[in-house]
């Protein structure tokens, strides 16, 4: 470990915590229908697709109204996707990687269509081998703006379920979406990808380019939209890179400053919407509490993978390696990393992409040493809480704090309430419900891929890597998530090309299933908890009620997310992770 | 339901217009305008000639010429080896391959692992020796000595950076096989070594291409 390391981190750390309160407050204003500086510019257009859509963005819809927009919205979206993504063959451009792409098979790109969906942008597929400029354009850019509004929106219409002082409304979910993409996520893909252009990330539509090496050695270098698309991956946590190798690409993260800002802008609409919740609640105090909660976790998740990484592999010191930093260079566990992000840059934006549902990687997680690949596995176990996806992290961290305060209201005696709103049986069974579907849809898809010859054809490394792989394959997607111990299935998919691309049916539709179940279940539930918040009357804090907006509630808030993610977890950590970060012991 | 169907294919039909060509192509025309250079993959070229591009590393191998003085072929592939003459990149498990990038996904307890690396030591450590067995840096003779990430892979397979302690080693054995003093290789690579974003964001590294064009207009070679 170094002092600039750290100096990166701390820095990261102020720059997340100065800037989010600034959008945090912008959204507020969005979502509650104030003017912001935007509406000169986009107010004509938003009321312009108002009557595109043919609907009437002032009608209020309860929550079984808004989860139905939200599910036929998104069966739209399905369907849309599988067909660009199935008629390669006939788009345009279809031949600038040098050869007429076909589309994947039916299996690979059912995975890929349910994973663009649901925000967790699974790589079966290698994106310059075998996609289009017209399908990661057309399709997947454009998921990646829907899922991300998705997941906003829920939590908005969460939000408004624990503000709401009247009625069940939780707003209309046309208007949050368009609201959402124009306001947010839009304007900030544009400034994101210009200055990843500025840095030397690629945006054009050309042909792959041939170079004839100094040595005569030839390469074909691709070439595509790369930043436009880059920029809304890591905006709306999204992790689908335009190349297969993700961020660790030079043409989608070129170098240790487009690292940092790559990293920055992952966290900075999970962080701010914590503060928009404050906002919108009328407690900055509140706010506060839940961001301090993430944020212990969080920093402590990156010290132990920058430690971990920084101490180096069995394998590394098994060939003799000396792995402390010496005198211009990194030193570490540098195999699967780039030199420009060094041990440091690496291993914070593992961090950042496992907290987060974004997945977009810009190094090796099937590489990093046991300990630090377990950090990766622990934060998805937390349910990605930890500031989380966009809209996703928010809406599940406030289950857990009604949890909590049920909790808490059990141990001193005391009917629950939150914010003044009573939390009685009904809530806490759908937010234990809620709570419970990702670890269920992991542990169930794992334990099937595990036990079963088609399930264990996947695996890449032998030892308890090969399990850790398959378990982290099923946690990641049914978390949404979408970074991979790449190991799984990666020698045959996405490496086989476009000619020969083919697929591996369970992992494919497995992995598919689990991201989709995953995904609409918890939102229906947590929109069921907003309508049943929405309509309830608000007492008046007195001397007994619980805080929510102290040290001791943060406190308690961490202790059940940690206890709950153990409990569920932890047999299945020890036969992966835990048992390579205990041992130097090199497996077959 | 029809209502909900109906507004569900508009809006993502508009937003695949709006999002998916209108957002990408003003971005491109922007690119295009603004940065054309950098938008087009900071390609370099000699002459007229593209030999690569800044960002991307390759490899800058020669043909391995047998005992017959042709180039050997194995199982119809011909046989390549690292030119001495010039400055290698870090390890890849592509072979350098900037259309179909790929994690090498060894694992940190494998025992393929140990093999992998065991392979890129002795190759890095047959490099530092000239065919008359003198070692060019006489610093550099088994792992322990070797910086990390010359003999780690990459995570893109086309890292176009080396770290300054591994140029430094090479650097030894490229000024030999030139016949140029090694403080003119040293100078060389201070000019082409990139330092942290902003003085301390990422890890210094030297551009490997820009060195080797760089030692090219040196020598005067080509």
């Amino acid at each position: 470990m170094t002092v600039n390391g750290w100096l990166q981190i701390v820095v990261f750390c102020a720059a997340l915590i100065i800037a989010s309160p600034f959008l945090g407050r912008y959204m507020a204003k969005v979502y509650t229908g104030e003017r912001v500086f935007l509406t000169p510019v986009f107010g004509g257009v938003e009321r312009l697709l108002y009557r595109c859509f043919l609907i009437d963005s002032k009608q209020e819809q309860d929550w079984k109204r808004y989860a139905r927009s939200l599910i036929i919205f998104s069966l739209a979206g399905w369907i849309i996707l599988y067909v660009i993504l199935r008629t390669a063959s006939i788009q345009p451009w279809n031949d600038y990687g040098g050869i007429a792409y076909h589309a994947a098979p039916w299996d690979v790109t059912f995975n890929t269509v349910s994973s663009f969906l649901t925000n967790t942008n699974w790589q079966y597929y290698g994106g310059e081998t075998t996609l289009t400029y017209f399908s990661q354009m057309a399709g997947l850019t454009v998921q990646n703006f829907a899922s991300a509004a998705v997941g906003i929106v829920v939590a908005v219409a969460l939000v408004r379920g624990i503000a709401g002082r009247s009625g069940k409304s939780l707003g209309n979910f046309y208007s949050d979406i368009v609201k959402t993409v124009l306001y947010v996520l839009l304007p900030l893909s544009f400034i994101s990808a210009l200055i990843l252009i500025s840095q030397g990330s690629i945006q054009n539509i050309a042909h792959y380019v041939s170079a004839h090496g100094i040595t005569g050695v030839a390469q074909t270098i691709a070439m595509g939209p790369v930043a436009s698309q880059e920029a809304i991956k890591l905006v709306g946590t999204n992790g689908g890179g335009f190349f297969n190798v993700n961020s660790a690409h030079p043409f989608e993260n070129p170098n240790g400053f487009t690292n940092f800002y790559e990293m920055w802008i992952v966290l900075i609409i999970p962080a701010a919407l914590v503060w928009m919740y404050g906002r919108m609640v009328g407690s900055r105090r509140q706010a506060m509490a839940i961001f301090a909660t993430m944020f212990v976790m969080f920093i402590g998740g990156v010290a132990v993978a920058y430690a971990a990484e920084a101490h180096g592999s069995p394998a590394q010191h098994a060939a003799g390696l000396h792995t402390q930093v010496i005198a211009n260079s990194t030193g570490g566990n540098m195999e699967g990393k780039e030199q420009r992000f060094g041990i440091a840059g690496s291993a914070i934006f593992d961090v950042v992409t496992t907290v987060t549902s974004c997945g977009a990687v810009n190094s090796s997680i099937e590489s990093y040493t046991g300990l630090g690949g377990a950090i990766p596995f622990a934060n998805l176990s937390a349910s990605e809480v930890i500031f989380g996806g966009v809209g996703t992290g928010l809406y599940s961290m406030l289950e857990y704090v009604l949890l909590a305060v049920f909790i808490g209201g059990l141990m001193v005696g005391r009917t629950p309430e939150y914010l003044g709103k009573k939390v009685e049986a009904k809530e806490i069974k759908l937010v234990a419900i809620g709570i419970l579907i990702t670890p269920l849809a992991a542990l169930f898809s794992t334990a099937l891929a595990t036990a079963s010859a088609a399930g264990r054809a996947s695996i890449f490394n032998g030892g308890p890597q090969g399990f850790s792989e398959t378990f982290y394959a099923y946690l990641s997607q049914a978390n949404n998530n979408g970074s991979a111990f790449a190991g799984y299935t990666g020698f045959i998919q996405p490496n086989a090309g476009n000619a020969g691309s083919h697929g591996v049916l369970l992992a494919d539709l497995l992995g598919g299933f689990t991201a989709m179940f995953a995904r609409y279940a918890p939102i229906v539930f947590a929109l069921a908890i907003a309508g049943a918040l929405a309509g309830k009357r608000v007492s008046p804090v007195g001397l007994g009620t619980m805080r929510t907006d102290n040290g001791t509630f943060v406190v308690l808030l961490i202790g059940v997310i940690v206890l709950v993610g153990a409990l569920t977890f932890f047999p299945a950590l020890l036969l992966g992770p835990i048992v390579q970060a205990l041992t130097g012991h090199l497996y077959n | 339901m029809s209502r909900d169907l109906r507004t569900a294919f508009l809006s993502m039909i508009i937003f695949t217009v709006l999002l998916g060509l209108g957002y990408p192509l003003l971005m491109t025309g922007l690119a295009q305008g603004i940065f054309p250079g950098k938008a087009n993959g900071s390609l370099i070229k000699r002459g007229d000639v593209v030999v690569g591009s800044a960002l991307i590393g390759q490899q800058f191998y020669e043909p391995l010429i047998g005992s017959d003085g042709k180039q050997v072929v194995v199982k119809g592939v011909a046989q390549t080896q690292p030119d001495p003459r010039y400055f290698q990149t870090r390890p890849s498990s592509t072979s350098d391959n900037a259309a179909g990038s790929a994690f090498s996904n060894l694992g940190p307890n494998n025992r393929t692992t140990l093999v992998a690396f065991r392979g890129y030591i002795a190759t890095y450590l047959a490099l530092n020796r000239a065919p008359d067995g003198r070692l060019y840096d006489p610093a550099v003779t088994r792992a322990s000595e070797i910086p990390v990430d010359a003999v780690d892979d990459s995570a893109s397979s086309i890292d176009p950076d080396i770290s300054v302690a591994n140029a430094r080693i090479q650097a030894y054995r490229v000024a030999a096989v030139r016949g140029l003093p090694l403080s003119t290789i040293d100078a060389l690579l201070a000019t082409y070594t990139t330092g942290r974003s902003l003085g301390f964001l990422g890890e210094p590294g030297v551009d490997v291409l820009e060195l080797n064009l760089a030692l090219d207009r040196l020598s005067g070679s080509r």
